[in-house]
């Protein structure tokens, strides 16, 4: 069993890496994403290895990047577009929820459009404006979507060629801030044994309360867990993954185990991934809850400046302060 | 409308004129390629201010075929539009006017070839070789369109403007890696869109995609002059064709009422196209003859004076005119043709009458290839409370 020590972002690469050995209708297109190896190097030395013809530097233009993967699609291309920046998907989105979220539908089943859309989301590296935003909920909330995201390297490996096999369209959220955390990787494992890709994760089992959260935000939840442990407090943690379709099952276990239950994410809270979730524990654990399910997000703002990110992201204080909120109620 | 008007216009040449030189270069054109002109005289071969010369050589039977197609063409568009005044169809997008653009691309396509229409490109469907019935279903809404791009070789209607330029670019790509070029029997691909849709973000993207990739690409703008009521020059301030040079490729402007002319333009652009040489964009210089749709009312944006003067250049009375006076078809053939396009109509009108509507429960099919609980979830609990009424057929 090959397990290697990798940091996110290269686990990234080597399964991407493994994606265009295994099928070469595989293909990747981005800005950046040949000599340079994407500005993160997620596709680093792909190009070098796979040729110009599977790995695309593209013109600057996302809309044109999602479009033609979708003709790529129907030409029976497996196309994986990255987006180099989550605040430069917009561009894109017509794309993405008018065409990409719907031919397999108005086809009645007929157009696959098997294309997978990186986007590295989230703040926490100082960067200026429409570099650290987390538009998830917009790509939820399209019908036809799947959205999934990855916290771990060996999730990351894993589950990004998941996501490149199946044929559904796939939104690709990668925690940026994430790219340089290490964790081991085994390397060989056959996909099809591997830990569904739209399912969520106990990644922590606790008594006292439920903790979800997903991407960049997973390991603030497991910190919080640790630090509330001195309080006395046993917090569950779980990982979602899979932002559409949820995949609640074991939240609702949880809940009702718990009865009280915090939503993390960095998105601003208004009508973000932890209101739908607090509704839909609401309808299936009501008698079980002790408090509301609680939300602790990004403010209702634009993404502030950098000198201002500490206080806009959840960070471990912010969580901390949700879990006292529940347990005071 | 826009200030030229090409269209109407065969400076300098005689009517019936056969090549004055045989062989030897005929004189540039002025605004844009013709070879039949409104007043249904052939022109032999016209050069394009590029050099490119472009000529037809049809047999009598293949003219008469032609004459055929836009005969159909226009009466099923026409039937389509009854039936929508009759309440069978939500809407419909005629083709009324514009039946020469599109029999004439349609045919110089060749079988290996890819379309991707916008949502007015029946007579491309029609000359695809595929059942007429096959867009009525979204136009009635009993479906939304769907059939397999690569069935027939003609990809899904497309109702968001200029989105689908992207999609035949991308195809193109992949005709190129897929190594489809460069030979007599390469792959081309089309892609139709209106003068409005030139202004789109995506359809200027397309052309540079197209261009930095030298895909197989040929951009069919069928000009109409209108945008639902935006008139040309709302959209441009030079004649489409001329963007071309910009992105780097060719651009040729064509008399979309000649359906000689278009046919002969297309067929060299995919040609060029299918050997490698990369993308064309042709402007095909028509007029929408009727209402942007069933829904719209021209009367209030543009006069009547300006539709009488494009009656006059008629893409089918041209080609009738042309056939009687060279003795290539008779009373009798255009009396069957009149009588085959009525049959093909009724046939038509009877199968929409009998398109069924779809089963309540198949709005949760199909949103993804590998399904969703969620929705299985909604399918199986909207499943229930239907089956709740008494009575119910479910
Ligand atoms: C992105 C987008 N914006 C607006 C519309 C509404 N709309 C439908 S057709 C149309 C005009 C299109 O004009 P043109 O591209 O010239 O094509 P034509 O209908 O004349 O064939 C508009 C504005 C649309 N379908 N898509």
């Amino acid at each position: 069993m090959a397990t290697e020590t990798l940091t996110l972002g290269k686990a990234l690469n080597r399964g991407l890496r493994r994606a265009l050995e295994q099928d070469p209708k595989v293909i990747i297109m981005g800005e950046d994403v040949g000599k340079l190896g994407g500005v993160f190097r997620i596709t680093d030395s792909l190009q070098k290895d796979f040729g110009e013809n599977r790995v695309i530097d593209t013109p600057l233009a996302e809309s044109g990047i999602i479009g033609t993967a979708v003709g790529l699609s129907i030409r029976g291309y497996r196309p994986i577009c990255e987006i180099q920046f989550d605040g430069f998907v917009y561009p894109a989105y017509d794309q993405i929820v008018s065409q990409v979220a719907k031919m397999h539908y108005r086809s009645q089943g007929k157009v696959k459009v098997p294309i997978v859309i990186r986007i590295p989301f989230g703040g926490g590296i100082g960067a200026v404006e429409h570099h650290s935003e987390s538009p998830e909920a917009y790509f939820a909330h399209t019908a036809g979507l799947k959205v999934v995201a990855c916290a771990t390297p060996q999730d990351a490996y894993t589950m990004i060629q998941q996501a490149v096999a199946s044929d559904d369209p796939i939104v690709f959220f990668e925690p940026k801030r994430r790219y340089h955390e290490k964790g081991l990787v085994d390397l060989d494992a056959p996909l099809d044994d591997a830990y569904p890709l739209h399912a969520a994760r106990v990644v922590r089992p606790g008594r006292d309360a439920t903790l979800l959260a997903y991407g960049p935000m997973v390991r603030t939840a497991l910190e919080a867990a640790a630090a509330a442990e001195e309080d006395g407090r046993d917090l569950e943690v779980i990982d979602l993954r899979t932002l559409s379709p949820l995949d609640l099952g074991a939240v609702y276990e949880s809940v009702k185990r718990t009865g009280r239950c915090v939503v993390v994410h960095e998105a601003p809270g208004n009508l973000g991934l932890g209101s739908e979730i607090a509704a839909r524990i609401t309808e299936e654990c009501f008698y079980s809850l002790e408090a509301p399910v609680l939300r602790v997000t990004g403010f209702d703002t634009p993404y502030p400046a950098a000198r201002l990110e500490e206080d806009y992201l959840p960070n471990l204080d912010r969580v901390l302060d949700g879990v006292d909120r529940t347990f005071g109620w | 409308m826009a200030k030229s008007d090409p269209a109407g216009t065969t400076r300098g040449r005689r009517a019936g004129t056969r090549s004055a030189r045989p062989g030897g270069k005929t004189p540039v054109t002025g605004d844009l390629v013709q070879l039949l002109t409104p007043d249904g005289d052939r022109i032999d071969q016209v050069t394009w201010h590029d050099g490119t010369e472009y000529r037809v050589d049809f047999t009598d039977e293949e003219y008469r075929s032609l004459y055929r197609d836009l005969v159909l063409v226009r009466k099923l568009d026409a039937e389509a539009t009854a039936l929508q005044r009759q309440g069978e169809l939500g809407i419909w997008a005629s083709l009324l006017g514009q039946e020469a653009a599109q029999v004439g691309s349609g045919r110089a396509l060749r079988t290996q070839d890819m379309a991707f229409p916008t949502y007015r490109e029946h007579g491309v469907l029609y000359c695809r070789g595929i059942d007429p019935i096959m867009p009525l279903g979204l136009f009635r809404g009993v479906d939304l369109g769907g059939w397999d791009p690569n069935e027939f070789k003609f990809n899904m209607y497309t109702i968001v403007i200029g989105a689908q330029t992207l999609h035949a670019t991308g195809y193109a790509m992949g005709v190129n890696m897929d190594g489809k070029t460069g030979t007599d029997d390469g792959e081309a691909v089309i892609a139709y869109f209106g003068d409005g849709a030139s202004a789109q973000g995506d359809v200027n993207e397309a052309f540079i995609w197209a261009s930095v990739f030298n895909a197989p690409m040929v951009f069919f703008c069928q000009n109409n002059q209108y945008a639902i009521s935006e008139p040309l020059e709302r959209q441009t301030r030079i004649p489409l064709y001329q963007r071309a040079a910009g992105f780097g490729f060719p651009g040729v402007r064509v008399d979309g009422n000649d359906v000689l002319a278009t046919y002969a333009v297309t067929r060299a652009a995919l040609d060029n196209a299918r050997h490698g040489q990369g993308p064309t964009l042709i402007e095909a210089y028509t007029y929408r003859m009727g209402a942007h749709t069933t829904t719209d009312d021209p009367t209030r944006y543009r006069i009547a004076s300006e539709v009488e003067a494009w009656q006059a250049k008629d893409p089918i009375a041209r080609v009738r005119t042309f056939l009687t006076k060279q003795g290539i078809a008779d009373d009798a053939f255009l009396a069957e043709v009149d009588e085959q396009a009525k049959q093909e109509a009724l046939r038509l009108r009877e199968r929409v009458l009998e398109m069924p509507d779809p089963e309540p429960l198949t709005l949760f099919d199909n949103v993804f290839p590998n399904g969703s609980p969620e929705i299985d979830a909604q399918r199986e609990l909207t499943a229930r409370y239907m089956d709740s009424f008494e009575g119910s057929a479910l």
